[in-house]
């Protein structure tokens, strides 16, 4: 059997607030978790590496602060990562460092090969703007101009994620939480992206609108093969979605491996805590 | 098709300092088609085994030499957390005691979904799936329920059928009858005897030492590591 290329491979990512100092950077430097007390450095991320293979779902936890979501929103472009390197099998046949592109560049990665599904629907959706228009500006980002096309396109989605179709013309604002998240992933999924990352999306959701969200996640998977990385400090969550997990403390990751090993199986003083936590 | 070298495997828990040894220098050997069953007290990391063969535990040392389809010879231990998840959907099933399935999955969802994971058409998994839940007596009117609600037996055999159905080249049987009543017994039974016809190979822990006459070529005995040093 042939050696499976990734589609993402992530190399020593790091991201830092802060410009250090000589004591933060000194090799064997005292952080209080991942900030130092001289300089108010914060170390976010600390040479973070991974893959991501085609048509899998890689979980992530670790807790509030550790480093999750300065990590996808680095993944996006959100953020502007302070070294390390990323490669897309689908840019540029994985040759170029993803971090090192143009801005210009790095948004036509973003609009044609990734989606980002934000824990918060305000950072994901313009609120005032219908569902449909919403699901269009990603099209139209990635370089549609056909209105019929776009319509269709948006209204197939909803149905997809279940937003009736009377309501595709109102603003996600009038929708509860749940409907957001959806009308969110619809719009991540709209550019048909071969990666999907999802923050934190079925958090302060109720259990029912929470499977719900979860099933459409499968189904996305199973159906069009996309991959995910799928952020959560819910192990229920993780272990529902990934085959694959990777817990992060203080910015590092301290364990991976497949999920049931990391859950049944857990190496590191503080996955331990973690898994004894589980309710 | 399967050969433990020298396994050893123990559990350091931080919050206790201390580290329990579970396994120490076991070597076994399955041969394609055969059935080995592993029996012992409780304890005696007759599951430990199993976990470890199946990934789910990360033995500290020794071999797990399995022949893959897809790989070789393969040594389970060294692999690629991706290459073992290639193993478990296509070559490696596992039965436990426990039912884990995704909220609002209904029984036939579940077994034709670990059918069209291994690239099976959706017409023929469904069929498929439908003749294992007759199989193992899951009543029609259960198929389109939610497993959460079912009776121990029911999501046992139902376990079973999913990962029967996929008709694994390499089965870990945890003890899979534990809480079964006699005639669920014997179905369980008629399917492990029906999958050795077929020449998959089995390793079952099963607490029923009158289950497994006749069914295993070979029972390998734990023992505890605490009687070991009695003994010696």
């Amino acid at each position: 059997m042939m050696q499976e290329q990734p589609v993402l491979s992530i190399r020593q990512l790091s991201k830092q607030y802060g410009d250090g100092c000589t004591h933060c950077q000194h090799e064997d430097m005292k952080l209080e978790k991942n900030f130092c007390p001289v300089c108010k450095t914060v170390y976010a991320c600390r040479s973070v590496s991974f893959d991501l293979y085609r048509g899998e779902i890689l979980g992530i936890v670790g807790e509030s602060g550790s480093g999750k979501s300065t990590l996808m929103k680095s993944l996006y472009f959100d953020e502007t990562v302070t070294s390390g390197e990323g490669y897309l099998v689908d840019y540029e046949n994985g040759h170029n460092n993803i971090f090192t592109e143009s801005s210009q560049m790095k948004r036509h990665i973003r609009n044609t090969i990734l989606g980002m599904v934000y824990q918060n629907p305000m950072l994901g959706l313009k609120m005032d703007f219908s569902s449909m228009s919403n699901i269009a500006e990603k099209q139209i980002a990635a370089g549609n101009r056909h209105v019929r096309q776009m319509e269709e396109r948006s209204l197939s989605l909803l149905q997809h994620v279940k937003i009736p179709v009377h309501r595709s013309k109102e603003a996600p604002k009038n929708f509860s939480g749940g409907m957001q998240q959806r009308v969110q992933i619809a719009k991540a999924m709209s550019n048909n992206p071969p990666i999907l990352l999802l923050d934190e999306v079925t958090t302060g959701l109720d259990l029912s609108v929470q499977a719900d969200v979860l099933d459409l996640i499968k189904s996305i998977q199973r159906e069009l093969n996309i991959s995910m990385i799928v952020v959560s400090h819910d192990l229920a969550v993780i272990r529902m979605l990934a085959d694959r997990t990777i817990v992060m403390l203080n910015g590092e990751i301290i364990e991976h491996g497949l999920t049931d090993q990391v859950l049944e199986d857990p190496q590191h003083e503080y996955t331990q805590q973690l898994v004894y936590s589980l309710l | 098709m399967l050969t433990i070298h020298n396994l050893q495997k123990s559990f350091t828990i931080h919050h206790l300092q201390k580290t329990f040894p579970a396994l120490e220098n076991i070597s076994l050997h399955v041969k394609e088609g055969g059935f080995l069953g592993i029996v012992g007290k409780s304890g005696s990391g007759k599951s430990t085994i199993l976990k470890s063969i199946y990934r789910t535990y990360m033995p500290q040392a020794g071999n797990i030499i399995f022949h893959s389809d897809a790989y070789g010879e393969i040594d389970l231990l060294q692999a690629t957390t991706r290459q073992i998840v290639y193993l478990r959907k296509h070559e490696i099933g596992y039965v436990s005691q426990f039912l884990n399935v995704m909220p609002r999955t209904t029984a036939l969802e579940l077994v034709t979904q670990s059918l069209l994971d291994v690239g099976v058409e959706q017409q023929e998994a469904i069929a498929r799936a439908k003749q294992a839940l007759r199989h193992f007596d899951l009543e029609e009117k259960l198929w389109n329920s939610y497993p959460n609600n079912f009776s121990g037996g029911e999501k046992l055999r139902l376990n079973i059928a999913c990962a029967i159905v996929k008709e694994p080249r390499l089965l870990l049987l945890d003890e899979p009858t534990a809480s079964l009543d006699q005639a669920s017994k014997v179905k369980v039974r008629e399917s492990i005897e029906k999958l050795k016809a077929q020449g998959t190979t089995l390793i079952g822990i099963f607490h029923d030492l009158e289950f497994m006459e006749g069914l295993c070529d070979d029972v390998f005995t734990m023992m505890k590591i605490s009687d070991k040093e009695v003994l010696a």
